[in-house]
């Protein structure tokens, strides 16, 4: 039986996953900020026929502030994917965006808009904002005290809740709906617009969203998970998760326990399955090694991650990367330690290895990103309905 | 040296102006659409491109409104996008105070900024009603008086989160480990009745200092608040006359706010229709006009002010005997045409349609039209320079009637006739949209340039 495709997406961080990246000879740490930077590097991974970028934000510094030694300043993450859109034609683009503070009808809005300039290319990263200085960038609610578990599964309800709604708002739009019927004067065919009508605990909307069905018809929904309530959030409301074994074997008891939340929640298509690997790669692995040690001693302290630290040659990497794929994950998101550097290791070095080995895709093969993935696009419910 | 003339271009949103019925008629949702009429206002050297939003699709009769072009995308996210496809136009966009909250949307507005080098514009609104607010967290209604007061307290708290890096506060240095000058960068506080908020904002300070602040608004308290927050106000005063008077009324508000006129730009919206003589601008706007009013849409814009069911009507027989009826619940939900008098509208339409004898769409299309130029394209040109110089506003927001072709023959026979006359650049100037409007740059709160 032919093995299905291996999947591979890179997550861009302003100059890198370590904190001391942008100390890196390579970094370009006063571009964080520009489009250029960021359509560089969405190009060089698109050149490396990556299936996706992820993009990642928070509503917050996410490192303590109080040193001025690391990367402050960090830009809305849809709106970055949207900057680059049209300068890129085939690669996927998967922003994040909170589920905690915002608005689900303009985060509906914004990413659906997204798919539509991208013609069809556009993700989501669904996240919670848990941490307390978050809210109070907001100020509409009292965050407790740091109690761990009971608040973060509020939050992870709420995000349940959002993920339905910006689904259902997907929907509101059945993909005919514009019309143009000159006899009758109507634009639109009314008939195959929808109320969403979702009410909950945490927010209520009415709907139908103000723009047409994106091209996808349901974006790419995707969600980092470390536990088994994460997993569950994703089994309800994602198409993909990231995970984060250590090894081969903690992978292989991962998928189990993502799979065992599917079953919890009756989900009929399976999630896709990423490993997320933060990665630093240079031609031998002492000088992986050393660009790595050199970073740590900058910044002052070992890096540690909730992702396994890969320290090595692209041929190393590779060797992982199929090794572990066994334990039935789909694909890997790769962190670069440091930007461009190893993203440029990815595409001009993993890459050529993952396909001499007949692993990875030559050229693209679909036109959207749940295309490239292998998903369908989804019937509209409520055509469905009709049926 | 002749004043100098602002030109905006509109990509018209809900309404039912856009001719969607016409061959020409191109996608009102394609990125390729609106990458097109912005690429041709930046042919034709505009200062800006504007896009209004939208917070829920409207309803008449209880039914979602059917006969207007209708599905848009959201403003910030398609204009990120432009910035990638020009290089000069400004990308301005309407945001309403009312269902964002200032830290989110001060980070959005400034990430166009950033990602625009510095073409960013917002237009502050206020939102509605309570039937917008079912699509929002908060909900609910806010009283008009309450909704300026959010909007301005809005609009202080985005610029103290603006100020809140100074503008060398990131230098990145490698070798020294500094990549903020200080820890405190970002750090903010703003308290006040409608936000409490504090903690530390993570966009550093954008190209503009500030983007450039878009205002509309009529009324006593609209106006004060253009005259001391606004960099640009739309208005819809399109005659000369009332241009003239609204124009200023708003220049002598700024002094009170420390301001000299040049520091606030009036721009109406305006509409045109060109032709190879004025027989044929005036044929072909005709021609506009009736696909601008189908027969539903007459007896929809009809219903709007008689505020009664009237689908029973012929829209090629005369105006409904029975009277408006004012009482009643609004027969359309969502923004439109605020008709405060609705039985005064009445008697004087019904004055109009007896005087000119004219059908209910005849009357509409009389009524309602708004066809600001009409003519050659000299006769065109002429009539936007003698509005300007005669400080009836600093330029115009065009409104095309046809998506995405609706610019082209502006800019290629009006455009070349303004610069002919000195009125309008053969190059921009500046690379900032706050440049290329002449504003000067940004001042912080402390009167500091931002």
């Amino acid at each position: 039986m032919a093995q299905a495709p291996l999947h591979l997406a890179a997550a861009l961080d302003g100059a890198g996953w370590h904190p001391a990246a942008w100390r890196d000879p390579g970094a370009r740490p006063r571009e964080l900020l520009t489009a250029g930077y960021w359509t560089d590097l969405v190009l060089e991974a698109e050149r490396g026929l990556l299936d996706f970028v992820t993009i990642e934000d928070a509503l917050g510094p996410g490192d303590p502030v109080g040193r001025t030694d690391r990367v402050r300043g960090r830009l809305d993450a849809v709106l970055v994917a949207s900057r680059v859109a049209p300068l890129t034609r085939h690669i996927g683009l998967v922003p994040t965006a909170t589920t905690t503070h915002t608005e689900p009808f303009h985060v509906a809005t914004a990413l659906a808009t997204l798919d539509h300039i991208s013609a069809g290319r556009a993700g989501w990263r669904a996240r919670i904002s848990g941490r307390r200085e978050e809210a109070a960038h907001f100020g509409r609610r009292e965050f407790p005290e740091p109690d761990g578990l009971g608040h973060i599964e509020e939050l992870f309800g709420e995000a349940t809740d959002v993920v339905e709604v910006v689904r259902r708002l997907w929907d509101s739009w059945e993909d005919d709906a514009v019309i143009r019927h000159v006899a009758s004067g109507r634009f639109v065919d009314r008939d195959k617009l929808h109320y969403v009508d979702f009410a909950g605990r945490w927010f209520s909307v009415k709907g139908p969203l103000i723009t047409p069905r994106p091209p996808q018809g349901q974006l790419l929904v995707t969600a980092l998970a470390h536990a088994a309530l994460p997993y569950r959030f994703a089994a309800g409301g994602a198409d993909l998760v990231y995970v984060t074994p250590r090894d081969g074997e903690q992978a292989r008891s991962i998928v189990a326990e993502v799979r065992e939340a599917e079953a919890a929640v009756r989900r009929e298509e399976p999630l896709k399955i990423f490993a997320d690997l933060l990665v630093f790669l240079d031609a031998s692995d002492e000088e992986a090694a050393d660009r790595k040690a050199r970073l740590d001693d900058l910044d002052g302290a070992g890096l540690s991650s909730d992702a396994a630290i890969f320290t090595g040659t692209p041929e190393g990497l590779a060797d992982l990367i199929l090794d572990w794929r066994t334990t039935g994950l789909d694909g890997y998101r790769l962190r670069p330690g440091t930007l461009p550097h190893d993203l440029e290791a990815i595409s001009r070095a993993v890459v050529p290895v993952l396909q001499e080995r007949g692993a990875f895709r030559r050229e693209y093969e679909a036109g959207t990103l749940r295309g490239l993935l292998g998903l369908a696009r989804p019937v509209n419910r409520h055509a469905l309905e009709r049926r | 040296m002749a004043k100098q003339i602002i030109l905006a271009a509109h990509f018209p949103g809900v309404n039912n102006t856009t001719v969607w019925t016409d061959p020409a008629s191109g996608s009102q949702i394609d990125f390729a659409s609106f990458a097109h009429l912005a690429r041709t206002a930046e042919r034709g050297l505009f200062d800006m491109f504007f896009l209004a939003e939208g917070l829920r699709l409207r309803e008449q009769r209880g039914r979602i409104h059917d006969l207007d072009v209708v599905g848009r995308p959201d403003a910030l996210t398609v204009l990120t996008a432009l910035a990638g496809v020009t290089t000069h136009l400004g990308l301005a966009g309407t945001v309403n105070t009312t269902f964002n909250e200032p830290y989110d949307l001060a980070r959005k507005v400034a990430t166009l900024d950033h990602l625009s080098d510095g073409r960013a514009g917002w237009n502050v609104v206020t939102s509605s009603d309570a039937f917008t607010g079912e699509n929002f967290r908060r909900g609910g209604f806010l009283e008009y008086s309450q909704r300026y007061e959010r909007a301005a307290e809005f609009v202080r708290a985005a610029r103290t989160l603006w100020d809140s890096w100074p503008p060398d506060a990131v230098v990145a240095a490698k070798d020294e480990g500094a990549f903020t000058r200080t820890a405190d960068a970002g750090e903010f506080g703003h308290h006040g009745p409608h936000f409490d908020i504090a903690g530390h904002f993570t966009v550093p300070r954008s190209p503009q200092g500030y983007p450039v602040i878009i205002q509309a608004g009529d009324s006593d308290e609209g106006r004060d608040f253009s005259a001391a927050t606004a960099d640009v106000v739309f208005t819809r005063h399109s005659t000369p006359r009332a241009g003239q008077a609204f124009y200023r009324d708003i220049k002598s508000r700024l002094a009170k706010f420390g301001r000299s006129p040049e520091e606030l730009k009036v721009l109406p919206a305006a509409t045109f229709v060109l032709g190879d003589t004025e027989a044929d601008a005036l044929e072909r706007t005709a021609h506009v006009r009736r696909q601008q009013v189908s027969p539903q849409t007459a007896i929809s814009l009809l219903e709007q002010v008689w505020n009664r069911d009237l689908s029973g009507y012929d829209p090629d027989g005369p105006l409904p005997a029975e009277d408006p009826d004012p009482a009643a619940d609004s027969i359309i939900k969502g923004r439109t045409r605020q008709h405060d008098d609705r039985l005064a509208t009445a008697r004087a339409w019904r004055a109009i349609a007896e005087e000119k004898r004219l059908s209910i769409r005849e009357l509409i299309i009389e009524v309602t039209g708004r066809q600001s130029f009409v003519g050659t394209p000299e006769q065109v040109a002429d009539q936007i320079d003698r509005f300007v110089q005669a400080d009836a506003a600093d330029g115009f927001i065009l409104v095309p009637h046809l998506v995405p072709a609706g610019l082209d023959e502006f800019v290629a026979t009006v455009v070349p006739l303004l610069q002919e006359r000195g009125v309008f650049r053969t190059a921009y100037t500046a690379s900032t949209l706050r440049g290329n409007l002449g504003l000067g740059p940004a001042r912080t709160r402390d009167g500091v340039p931002a």
